[in-house]
């Protein structure tokens, strides 16, 4: 557990003193919301109708801005070989990395998210369940993008091509995310089905990332 | 999760790393094979042969990053619930030093990720101390040569496996290269080394990975 922690924090104080990553996805995020209206017109009503889908559309192209770069310089500067021959299991090292990942990128970005809703008439009442969807889709987010991350790693510019085969791999998310990001109809019932499967989908992916993320890293490291 | 453990705990019992008839084979191309060594504790083998013969891709294959395509490869008398790879530093052409961090957070990291180690002593040792806090971005590539080979030191591990460990490194630094291993191998440690330069201690077994009939 230590061991788990230790690489966290390394990654974490690697994120916070590199710079770019989380900054960048930020900028992103905002600059994709504040085309929308601009590209949609002002209607205001169809504004609050789109708000959650464009919300979670953008939020998932800025995750995935910076997902190439979960194991690439771990991976280029030998960190990776030593890892692998220490130790902590690739697959633990993998979960470490992603969960660096999501607390470095995916969640600040789940954080803006209801703040730059504003800008798009993000209906009020959505606000609570829309955090709350985004808070928890945003894990899926990080270990699903950890996969291709680790599929990519020895590749050159190999961000886009993270970018085409996870995209797909997010549509469920996206799907239930939009979903449990709608304001509640009626009773103040927040845990609606599709935030729970939403929160299956997170705990599926906590399980099965670090496995597929580690074959692909074993096979790299041969 | 075995953390900590001494490498040398086993004092005086006879370890040995023996690999018999290993063959090699990187993207189709047999790299080379029928490759017997034995190690002993306390035996340094050096590993010769030109560019291409596979001195990396051996030592990268008793770290267990490689498999061999046929052959066997086993160490006796060692930690039976740990792989060969746990038990040994791999010091390769990559650095594994991380620019932004210090000199002293990198070796912390590997400290706490590999089990357990005194930085102060592993700096002193490379005659680092002084760059401690020093970002590794500004390190010349000797210096970051010898924040690599601090690892050594750092954490004890049975066998170094040592690929070309002497690149870049000024006069004084490979007097204290061959100190370090030369204390390593008075412990009962192993090491195995490809190196085309003389490291300054006489190595016990060679291995030549040239050409062949």
């Amino acid at each position: 557990m230590s061991l788990i922690l230790a690489l966290i924090r390394r990654d974490l104080t690697l994120a916070f003193r590199q710079g770019g990553g989380v900054g960048t996805a930020l900028g992103f995020f905002l600059t994709v919301v504040v085309l929308l209206p601009i590209g949609l017109g002002p209607d205001q009503a169809l504004l609050q109708r789109l708000a959650p889908g464009a919300l979670w559309i953008a939020l998932l192209l800025a995750v995935l801005l910076s997902a190439d770069r979960i194991f690439q310089q771990d991976y280029e500067d030998g960190s990776l070989d030593i890892m692998a021959m220490g130790p902590m299991p690739l697959e633990l090292v993998a979960l470490a990395k992603a969960i660096a990942h999501w607390l470095a990128s995916s969640l600040p970005l789940a954080v803006a998210a209801p703040l730059l809703g504003f800008l798009i008439n993000l209906d009020p009442a959505a606000i609570l369940p829309l955090a709350l969807a985004m808070g928890l889709g945003s894990v899926a987010l990080s270990l699903l993008a950890s996969i291709g991350a680790a599929v990519t790693v020895g590749l050159r510019r190999g961000g886009l091509l993270v970018s085409l085969l996870i995209l797909p791999l997010y549509v469920p998310v996206l799907i239930f995310g939009v979903s449990a990001s709608t304001a509640p109809g009626a009773g103040p019932d927040i845990a609606t089905p599709s935030l729970l499967i939403l929160s299956a989908m997170a705990l599926a992916s906590l399980v099965l990332s670090p496995l597929a993320a580690a074959a692909a890293l074993r096979s790299y490291l041969k | 999760m075995v953390a900590f453990y001494s490498p040398f705990a086993i004092r005086y019992s006879p370890m040995q790393i023996i690999g018999q008839d290993l063959v090699c084979e990187r993207g189709g191309r047999t790299v080379f094979h029928d490759v017997s060594f034995m190690v002993n504790r306390h035996e340094l083998l050096q590993l010769t042969g030109p560019n291409g013969s596979g001195k990396s891709s051996l030592l990268r294959m008793i770290a267990g990053l490689n498999d061999p395509a046929a052959g066997t490869l086993n160490l006796d008398g060692g930690h039976a619930d740990l792989t060969i790879g746990q038990q040994a530093h791999l010091i390769a052409h990559q650095e594994a030093v991380k620019l932004a961090l210090t000199v002293a957070e990198n070796l912390a990291f590997w400290a706490g990720f590999l089990g357990g180690g005194d930085v102060g002593n592993a700096l002193a040792a490379l005659d680092l101390t002084r760059l401690a806090h020093y970002p590794a971005g500004l390190l010349s590539a000797g210096q970051k040569r010898r924040l690599s080979l601090a690892r050594l030191v750092l954490v004890p591990r049975l066998l170094w496996l040592l690929d070309e460990p002497t690149v870049g490194l000024d006069t004084a630094s490979q007097q204290r290269l061959a100190g370090m291993m030369t204390e390593h191998l008075a412990k009962g440690g192993m090491i195995i080394a490809a190196t085309h330069v003389a490291l300054g201690l006489e190595p016990a077994r060679r291995l030549d990975l040239g050409p062949r009939a």
